[in-house]
């Protein structure tokens, strides 16, 4: 009985112990889902905007609309770069498992080349993640249509629409234009430097060279953007928003394009350079460096064998001789040394030195090209029939500093601040500029004799073709200087608003009317009686102009100069002129390298591109060379 | 006459059913479905094979309920054999499955034999205690510990953590409800913190990622944090009424993994809010009340134990589940109870739900 009790207490007690743990455990379980609320309160309540901002970002993807870019067109509307829209097969290498595999099975479909392989592969190395990359460009209506039936097929790869740059004059002014080709890592730096990399994350190329590079901000225009809802696979689901791209300005030059072809033409295929500018505006007409290329070429990315091809020849047809080749004026700088005399009062017109062939300093012998020399000689005859030793014995006169101060004025030696990229200084020598150019100290400096040759635009000398330009035009303009520009107006795409880029003065030159009228009286001497009347012989207005052969200056690079010893030994040819000689209308400087004499060469191509510009005159050819010039320079 | 025959066969359909369980439970199953449903009805509709897997759990939960437990007890000693010999063979040559060996190949099938213990390890501690009812001594319990570790080890050996927790855990209520003493059990906290730096050591990389990542989801967003983040962001963005049904925009665009199975109450969550929370730990609170209060009423240890087990076995499932989703747990496989897509973890579940329901109903019965 005692057990039976005993047992049955311990069975209470048992039984009491275990209703106090499930007690405990009870309050356990309370606390445990009291926290658990207390974090559901802190996610859902507290935490709640920044966690529905986290959705958002997770389910919201901006995928960005690339823009049209704006056109180029010349000053009468040619268009010169433009836009088509061409379909294209595009691969998303982030949405394939095997893209050998794939781009082996679209090959069957539609024609892939090697070439488009590499090109593509290229792409990829470069490529932003979960980009789509074009395999082949320009599909036909059929290779289209044959696509979309077996798309099915092809997870990953579509064919998209889009706008590929077109240059429609294929080589004609291609270093003006430049062209575009594939944003690199160097330009998405540049990009992000300018703040611009939102507006550039759904564009593919960029301006490279030329206008292109340039006024790359104004034709690129804003990117539009489409919000689309996006899986967690980075897939697109439903469109919920759009934004409309806003087109790029387009650009509306100066440059006329039927002039920039004539001289062109006229060029033939001579390597050389021409810039012609209006002189009341500096509004550039026709900027020509010979040989050309075709931008074409670029902007699916170039070929490499089109490549090496503009990169070894030896004509070097990407360099832009107008504004990056340096070359000594020769007697081009004859009339500006003697405006220089004028307004430093070293001459009079009317004073005459005399010429016996040779001038003689510091027991050197400087030679005139006129053999027996030109006798009696005033500033009028020394521009005509361009004699060096007046100018000899002028720059001795005048000192390097002087000449260097009154040039520098002119713009000569220092960038002219075109609108194009990467423009030359070229060399305008003074004693300061030799103490800058050498480190050993009896190299730095300047000595007398190193003047004498600066008079005739030798020595030291070297302009790029748009510098002389420049300064022809200063001259005909009686000394008020314009910035050249080749951009007339840019036109804003939404609001069709055009905003002039206006004629800037740059400075105005304090010369006395009467002695530039002296020099340009010279030059158009030089035209009428002197070494260009043969080219401008018959002519139906007054143009004013000068002849110049520059001893051979090469642009860069040994193997050239081996490859082609004997014409590269040849002068270059340079002239410049202005036209009308009352109101010009048109200033230019030309040069053909190795052109030889510059009233044989160079001069006719001036001839034939003012010809057409005042009269409209279409030459036939190109500009042949004059092979008996009446008077050697 | 066929009245009759309706109104006795009924009779004998619900006579061993317990109806506040069994409400609950429909509940949380009828919560469950809509879930399963939004989850999935975009790709793989998996409603209906839900709708398939709560039929069978229910058949298997009056099957078990219609059991008194002196006749459970009999399944004790043959289940724990059972389960600990095929986790044996699990371990010789069961099938890796994202290398966890889990599974039993059974020729057309396979089987994953841990899911035994979950009811086998409570069952065999709890006939173990009764049968040393009245002479408990120290070293019951610890035989008990023993019986608990064996397959607590193998589990956690294959790896699979959830389930280890879960058989763990069952069986350590077991022997708590038993009346392991108080000294004991803050003396085996104090030995587990203190052993914390050498399991540490122990637990495989994948595990102690997740405690990492748990500490500080981002420092691995793409990696083993996305599960957390996304999740976390699933519940936040809810908000306090949620975004409605089908509407969970990280449900729909497939940012919750598993979100039919272990992660489902992100879903739940995101379209139902902070308000669906509450209602569905309410619905938890009430299962395991509803539990713990047949336990207190059970007639005899064996029975007491069992079903204190089993109750907070429902516990240990939804904390695990809700925590992890939410971000104060690891990530560790354990599904939402009662809710979560599942086959044969489902069944377990709905045989511990019989277990008590066999309880409640046979309680007087043991007494006469």
């Amino acid at each position: 009985m005692s057990n039976r009790h005993s047992r049955l207490n311990t069975q209470d007690n048992e039984l009491d112990r275990f209703r106090f743990r499930v007690t405990i455990a009870a309050g356990a379980v309370v606390l445990a889902f009291a926290i658990l609320i207390g974090r559901f309160v802190y996610l859902q309540i507290f935490q709640h905007d920044y966690y529905t901002t986290r959705a958002e970002d997770n389910r919201i993807s901006l995928i960005p609309i690339a823009p049209n870019r704006g056109i180029i067109v010349d000053r009468n509307g040619t268009v010169m770069a433009r836009n088509y829209s061409a379909f294209t097969l595009e691969i998303t290498p982030s949405k394939i498992d095997d893209l050998e595999a794939t781009i082996e099975r679209v090959g069957q479909l539609i024609e892939i080349l090697p070439k488009d392989k590499r090109r593509f592969r290229k792409l990829l190395d470069e490529s932003k993640s979960f980009e789509s990359l074009p395999i082949r460009t320009r599909l036909s209506d059929e290779e289209v249509a044959r696509f979309a039936v077996n798309r099915y097929l092809f997870p990953g790869v579509e064919v998209k629409a889009r706008l590929f740059r077109q240059y429609p004059l294929g080589t004609m002014a291609s270093h003006v234009l430049g062209y575009i080709n594939r944003i690199n890592k160097a330009d998405l730096a540049a990009i992000e430097e300018k703040e611009q990399g939102a507006n550039y994350k759904g564009t593919d190329h960029i301006g490279k060279t030329g206008l292109e590079q340039k006024y790359e901000f104004q034709l690129h225009g804003e990117a539009g953007y489409e919000e689309v809802e996006i899986d967690a696979g980075g897939r697109a689901v439903r469109s919920l928003a759009r934004t409309a791209p806003v087109s790029g300005n387009d650009l509306t030059l100066t440059l006329d394009t039927r002039l920039q072809e004539i001289t062109e033409k006229a060029f033939g295929d001579r390597r050389g350079a021409l810039v012609a500018i209006e002189p009341s505006t500096g509004g550039i007409l026709a900027l020509v460096s010979t040989p050309t290329f075709d931008p074409n070429l670029f902007v699916d990315g170039i070929r490499t064998e089109d490549w090496d091809q503009l990169n070894n020849s030896p004509d070097r047809p990407m360099v832009n001789r107008a504004l990056n080749g340096a070359y000594p004026p020769g007697s081009t700088f004859k009339p500006f040394m003697a405006l220089a005399a004028l307004e430093l009062g070293k001459r009079t017109p009317g004073q005459s030195i005399f010429d016996p062939g040779f001038f003689v300093f510091g027991g050197h012998t400087f030679r005139d090209d006129k053999k027996g020399g030109h006798g009696h000689v005033d500033m009028y005859h020394s521009i005509v029939h361009s004699c060096d030793t007046y100018y000899y014995m002028l720059a001795n006169d005048m000192g390097i500093d002087n000449i260097a101060r009154f040039m520098g004025q002119l713009g000569l030696g220092s960038r002219t601040g075109v609108d194009i990229e990467g423009e030359s200084e070229g060399v305008l020598p003074s004693q300061e500029w030799k103490k800058r150019r050498f480190r050993r100290p009896e190299q730095q400096k300047w000595f007398a004799g190193e003047t004498i040759s600066i008079g005739i635009g030798q020595g030291y000398n070297a302009y790029t073709p748009i510098q002389l330009a420049q300064a022809m035009a200063a001259i005909a303009n009686n000394g008020v200087m314009y910035r050249p520009h080749l951009v007339k107006y840019i036109t804003d795409s939404k609001t069709g608003e055009k905003t002039m880029i206006e004629p800037e003065p740059l400075r105005t030159l304090p010369w006395k009317p009467q002695n530039i009228e002296i020099i340009k009286k010279a030059m158009i001497g030089v035209n009428k009686e002197g070494t260009g009347a043969r080219a401008f012989a018959g002519a139906e207005y007054v143009s004013g102009g000068k002849t110049g052969t520059a001893q051979v200056f090469s642009l860069k690079g040994g193997d050239y100069r081996a490859s082609r010893l004997r014409q590269e030994l040849r002068d270059h040819a340079l002239f410049i002129a202005f036209a009308p000689a009352e109101q010009p209308k048109i200033a230019l400087a030309v040069l053909v390298e190795n052109g030889g004499f510059g009233a044989q060469s160079a001069a006719p191509i001036a001839r034939m591109v003012l010809d057409y510009y005042l009269l409209g005159k279409r030459p036939k050819g190109p500009a042949k060379d004059d092979d008996a010039p009446e008077e050697e320079e | 006459m066929f009245q009759q025959l309706l109104h006795r066969s009924w009779v004998r359909l619900v006579e061993h059913l317990d109806g506040p369980l069994l409400l609950i439970t429909c509940l949380l199953m009828a919560a469950g479905l809509i879930t399963v449903y939004s989850a999935t009805y975009d790709s793989n509709n998996r409603a209906l094979g839900q709708v398939l897997n709560l039929s069978v759990g229910l058949a298997a939960m009056w099957a078990v309920a219609q059991l008194p437990p002196q006749k459970l007890m009999r399944f004790a000693v043959p289940l724990y054999i059972l389960g600990i010999v095929l986790l044996i063979l699990v371990f010789l040559i069961g099938v890796k499955v994202n290398g966890a060996r889990r599974w039993l190949p059974l020729g057309f099938t396979r089987i994953q034999p841990s899911e035994i213990l979950k009811i086998a390890m409570p069952l065999m501690l709890a006939w173990y205690f009764h049968k040393y009812e009245a002479t408990l001594k120290m070293r019951h319990y610890v035989v008990a510990g023993l019986l608990l570790l064996v397959p607590f080890g193998l589990i956690a050996k294959q790896p699979d953590l959830g389930t280890a927790i879960l058989v763990g855990a069952a069986g350590f209520y077991v022997i708590f409800f038993a009346g392991l003493p108080w000294k004991v059990i803050i003396g085996m906290i104090v030995a587990g913190a203190s052993a914390a730096p050498f399991v540490w050591t122990m637990l495989h990389g994948y595990q102690r990622k997740r405690i990492l990542t748990l500490i500080d989801p981002s420092t691995d967003p793409l990696g083993a944090g996305y599960h957390i983040i996304q999740s976390t962001i699933a519940i936040g963005s809810g908000g306090a009424f949620g975004k409605g049904w089908l509407e969970g925009t990280q449900t729909h665009l497939e940012f919750i993994p598993e979100r039919h199975t272990d992660f489902i109450f992100a879903v739940f969550s995101e379209e139902h809010g902070l308000l669906g929370n509450s209602i569905l730990v309410v619905l938890y609170l009430m299962l395991i009340a509803r539990g713990l209060m047949i336990t207190a009423n059970a007639s005899t240890l064996f029975a007491r134990v069992l079903g204190g087990s089993i109750t907070l076995s429902f516990f240990t499932y939804a904390i695990v589940n809700m925590g992890m989703v939410s971000g104060i747990l690891p990530v560790v496989g354990v599904p939402l109870p009662f809710m979560s897509y599942g086959g044969t973890a489902l069944v377990t579940l709905f045989i511990g739900l019989g277990i008590l329901m066999s309880i409640q109903s046979h309680r007087m019965l043991v007494k006469q």
